[in-house]
């Protein structure tokens, strides 16, 4: 019991170029193929022993909602087979099926009744999912007047109200308060301790290092790798920083088409952008504390009287971490000519907290970019700080601290 | 054949749920609640009684009693309308139920059944109220009533064919919704509901011998109003064209289930 066997499952959508390729293809009396297939998953296999907890990993759009709707059984795969062993509990799509006219009693045993529960199971069970859910005299009111978080921990409840031999989770999970999120880990953990097969989608890094005893790397449909955890959350981390820099790479392609996407009058601008290591090597991975220099080429397209590059770090949700310009660092640049290259080294020690961050430079005269803005280009250059073997901490600043204890009796 | 059957019996209470909270949302947030589900066939009934028996006083022809052609109408109206409504919503039952469909694994086959399921409980509710009124003007006939029921069997085994093959085809050709509209419209013409048979020309009456429908509603008014029975022979080619609607839908199914979630 709890044995997940995926081999060499692969899936490809039908692509139809004209609207009746289906139709002939369906009532030609000669088998005809009208289509092209797109694959979105090709290759995949592995297996997950009983007891066993496997994460899985990958950017936006690598398959890995696919291979879970595979492997539950509400997607077909084109390809290959999937075995489980046991009864099967997935939280992918938690409270679907929840009618808002009906109470949360009422939704409990619907749910349950289509997760394969029969209605004196759920009968039973419901105590305990009451209790579990803590959502008190809200379980007999109907579920349009509850919060998003009272039906994730209703759902959640009903879901895990009997251990499954194999329980699949997806992000889902981050739903809800942290005491409930803790709470749910807690079960999930209970769950696995007791002998559940666990099949983990998650970005979090804490969540997969944590609970996973291996991990795999999906990209583009295929096994990147797989491995320990922690290895393979550093090769998730490399693989976003080549991805952002093909990012940085399209958005010059086109500028160089002269389609501006970037704001500003264009009397100078960026050539080149890019973070490199004291060594002179380009870097989108950087550890924590590491000198660095930010290298700006700037064209001078018409004649101005002065240019001052400002830049701004922006942690993953946008928020500015630090940000300056040469103005008030102090170095003017004034009189400058048509024709004219312009190259800024900024050099700076890395000194912010792991994550993910961006860089926006803009080309402008005086103190702030409201006065004369010749370009201004947001998410100009991504990057990733790691810790680097530094003590592990929090938040996107790095404050080195020496820590003294007199300890007395 | 084995299999789906099995499935429906595992998932027996999630279907039996459904069907209760099909009626249950209908009146859940009115006051007046489950009596709606009275009034609505009660007024339907008044409505044909009073305009064609007392204002328009229009009669079936060869005689029969004042109220014989507000029967008439009612018996092939809903009857009718268990047809149409387990066809009609068959053929969307899957496009409507995308979003439990491309996230949730269960057997889909219990779509189709909760519509029948729900189609055929309403139609008894309505059927009561009607045979209420029979009893009421004197024209109700106990053998009548256990004659309708093989036919009223086979019409919905008829329609829950044509819908789940309608059903299925929908998804992955989406005018076929469109097209069931109007085929229903003209197929309630195209039968006996509202007119006599017998007032039609020669060659008309031919053509609708074709019409399973028209011969199922011309059994249902015969066995009421005139308390024949089943005329079995006449019956034959409709249950032959039913079976195959079933095994159509079966086989349709089967074969396209797995790649309507591609579509959805």
């Amino acid at each position: 019991m709890g044995n997940i066997t995926v081999k060499e499952v692969g899936k490809a959508y039908k692509n139809y170029p004209t609207r009746f390729g289906r139709l002939i293809e369906w009532i030609s009396p000669v088998k005809t193929i009208r289509h092209h297939k797109t694959w979105v998953l090709d290759g995949i296999s592995f297996s997950v022993k009983p007891g066993e907890a496997l994460g899985i990993i990958g950017i936006n759009g690598a398959g890995k909602s696919t291979l879970l709707k595979i492997i539950t059984g509400t997607v077909r795969p084109t390809q290959g087979t999937v075995s489980l062993e046991g009864r099967v509990a997935a939280l992918l799509e938690l409270g679907m099926g929840f009618h808002p006219d009906f109470t949360g009693r009422q939704n409990a045993f619907m749910s349950g009744q289509l997760l394969g529960l029969t209605t004196n199971d759920i009968e039973r069970l419901m105590p305990e999912i009451e209790a579990f859910a803590e959502i008190g005299d809200y379980i007999d009111r109907p579920v349009r007047v509850y919060s998003s978080g009272m039906q994730m921990r209703l759902a959640f409840s009903v879901a895990t109200a009997v251990r499954p031999d194999i329980l699949i989770v997806d992000e889902a999970l981050s739903v809800g308060d942290s005491y409930f999120q803790h709470k749910s880990f807690d079960r999930i953990k209970k769950f696995r301790s007791e002998g559940t097969t666990l099949l983990l989608v998650s970005h979090d890094k804490a969540a997969i290092q944590t609970i996973c005893d291996r991990a795999i790397l999906l990209n583009a449909g295929k096994i990147h790798m797989e491995g320990a955890p922690d290895v393979i959350m550093d090769s998730y981390n490399a693989l976003l920083a080549e991805k952002s820099g093909e990012i940085t790479l399209k958005q010059e392609a086109t500028d160089e088409g002269k389609v501006k996407t970037t704001s500003g009058n264009g009397a100078a601008i960026i050539k080149d952008i890019s973070l490199i290591k004291r060594n002179g090597e380009k870097i989108e991975v950087v550890n924590i504390g590491d000198a660095v220099t930010l290298k700006v080429n700037v064209n001078i397209v018409k004649d101005i009287d002065e240019l001052v590059l400002g830049y701004v770090i922006k942690d993953r949700l946008g928020l500015a971490v630090y940000g300056t310009n040469t103005h008030h660092l102090g170095k003017k640049l004034t009189s400058l000519k048509a024709g004219d290259r312009v190259i800024f080294c900024l050099d700076f020690n890395m000194n912010i907290g792991e994550g993910h961050y961006s860089i926006s430079v803009a080309l402008h005269d005086r103190d702030t970019h409201v006065n004369n803005n010749y370009e201004w280009r947001d998410l100009a250059l991504m990057f990733n700080v790691l810790s680097g073997g530094k003590p592990i901490s929090v938040g996107t600043s790095w404050l080195p601290t020496e820590v003294e204890i007199n300890h007395e009796r | 054949m084995k299999d789906i059957f099995l499935s429906l019996y595992r998932y027996r209470g999630f279907i039996a749920g459904s069907v209760l909270r099909d009626f249950q949302t209908r009146y859940k947030t009115s006051m007046l609640g489950a009596l709606w589900l009275v009034i609505q066939p009660l007024a339907m009934i008044l409505v044909y009684t009073l305009v064609f028996s007392q204002v328009m006083r229009a009669r079936l022809p060869g005689g029969g009693g004042v109220y014989d052609y507000s029967i008439y109408l009612c018996i092939g109206i809903i009857t009718w309308g268990l047809f149409a409504e387990i066809v009609g919503r068959g053929q969307n039952v899957f496009i409507e139920s995308a979003a439990l469909i491309k996230k949730l694994s269960f057997p889909r086959i219990c779509l189709p059944v909760i519509v029948m399921l729900t189609a055929s409980l309403n139609f008894l509710i309505i059927f009561s109220i009607f045979l209420v009124f029979l009893i009421i003007n004197g024209s109700f006939h106990f053998l009548s009533v256990i004659n309708i029921i093989p036919l009223l069997i086979i019409q919905v085994l008829f329609a829950i064919g044509l819908g789940i093959s309608l059903g299925v085809i929908n998804v992955f050709f989406r005018d076929i919704g469109q097209f069931v509209g109007i085929l229903l419209q003209f197929w309630f013409w195209f039968t006996p509901i509202v007119y006599v048979m017998s007032t039609l020309p020669e060659w008309a009456q031919e053509i609708l011998k074709y019409n399973p429908m028209a011969t199922l509603v011309d059994n249902y008014q015969r066995i009421i109003i005139h308390q024949e029975g089943i005329n079995w022979p006449e019956m034959m080619p409709v249950v032959i064209v039913t079976i195959c609607l079933c095994l159509l839908g079966i086989y349709l199914f089967k074969r396209h289930a797995a790649d309507m979630v591609d579509e959805l």
